[in-house]
């Protein structure tokens, strides 16, 4: 398989790229989750209290 | 233009990783990490202020990364020392897995995502004292005074000693007496930990130059010294109940474990210069781990239960 600048990985290659790709999406999903679980319990129904 | 020809990786000299999660993970030195995220729970915990589980798991979970961070920055720094000794050359640096450009990428990106997490979502101390902790054991301990002192650990000791102090902070947003005895126990306990184990890789610290205790003032020195710890640190870890912020039940625990501190370090420091095998160091090493875990375990049990009694809401 040919990735976009014409190198040739190996299938370990391959494998372990797919696996980082991976790890890095759970990493960021875990991030975005964690700050908005935390919002919600720092602010609890005052994070609606703001003027519109 | 950047793009490379078609062909293999191997043909263009470009070097594409093959590093896993899992070499990222050891990156983080795990073992250090559980220790540290022990500590800075009972540091959690301990504090008389109550706090919302989920900010507390979140204040864990970024010190634990932080700590991690530092670990990976330690192996990007030390990857020349780490190549030449036995109990390090499988890391994943050495060992060619991950390159050191990526080991300091992953470090300083961890680094700056845990302060900022601890920063925003728990408090500024906590997060000051985090990035403190970080800065402490990259530039202070692994840049400057592993290569260049025998009193390396005794002085670098402070970082790993800070966690329960961060812990403490995130809690309750400042640093006590209570918090800086667990600060200080652990900071104690380092020197006698690390050098019995220097005392049976000392053959390892001199091929790598790391100029350990007994590379430099010699084994017998080096076994002196460990006692004279091991006389501090045996009281020292009694005072939480002397003070009053834990039962008798730990200051009874606090001083067996203590006892036996002295007794092993006794071993070590009768042990012969001619003797090859180091069993009584070996023997320290193990037992400092044990030491150190069982006192702050029984010190979370003990306020656990008192709060349990008291009627408080724990953590």
């Amino acid at each position: 398989m040919m990735d976009k600048n014409g190198v040739e990985l190996t299938p370990q290659q391959r494998k372990a790229r797919r696996a980082r790709s991976i790890a890095i999406g759970l990493a960021l999903a875990a991030l975005v989750i964690i700050f908005y679980v935390a919002t919600i319990a720092k602010f609890g129904p005052a994070i609606l209290d703001r003027p519109l | 233009m950047a793009l490379v020809d078609s062909g293999s990786a191997k043909d263009t000299g470009v070097r594409l990783s093959e590093a896993m999660p899992g070499d990222y993970f050891a990156l983080l030195k795990p073992r250090v990490m559980s220790l540290v995220i022990f500590t800075a729970l009972v540091g959690l915990v301990a504090a008389p202020v109550p706090l919302n589980p989920l900010i507390a798991s979140i204040a864990l979970l970024a010190i634990a990364v932080g700590a991690g961070a530092s670990g990976a920055l330690n192996m990007w720094y030390d990857a020349d020392i780490d190549q030449v000794m036995s109990r390090t050359r499988t890391r994943p640096v050495p060992a060619g897995r991950v390159t050191p450009g990526e080991a300091l990428a992953f470090g300083l990106v961890l680094s700056f995502l845990s302060v900022m997490t601890l920063g925003l979502l728990v408090n500024w101390l906590a997060a000051a004292l985090l990035a403190f902790t970080i800065f402490f054991y990259v530039v202070i301990y692994t840049m400057w005074l592993k290569r260049s002192t025998p009193q390396n650990i005794v002085i670098g000791g402070a970082a790993g000693a800070l966690p329960p102090v961060i812990g403490w902070a995130a809690v309750t947003g400042e640093v006590s007496l209570e918090s800086f005895i667990l600060f200080l126990i652990i900071f104690l306990w380092t020197p006698p930990h690390f050098w019995a184990l220097a005392l049976f890789k000392s053959e390892d610290y001199g091929r790598a130059g790391i100029p350990m205790m007994p590379n430099v003032a010699g084994a017998a020195s080096t076994r002196r010294q460990i006692f004279a710890y091991s006389v501090i640190i045996a009281p020292l870890a009694v005072t939480p109940w002397l003070l009053g912020y834990v039962s008798i039940a730990y200051g009874l625990c606090a001083t067996a474990l203590g006892a036996g501190f002295l007794w092993y370090a006794w071993q070590v420091l009768r042990m012969r210069d001619d003797d090859r095998t180091m069993k009584p160091a070996k023997a320290l090493f193990a037992y400092s781990i044990l030491y150190l875990f069982s006192i702050f375990a029984i010190y979370l049990l003990d306020t656990i239960v008192t709060k349990f009694l008291d009627g408080g809401v724990v953590a």
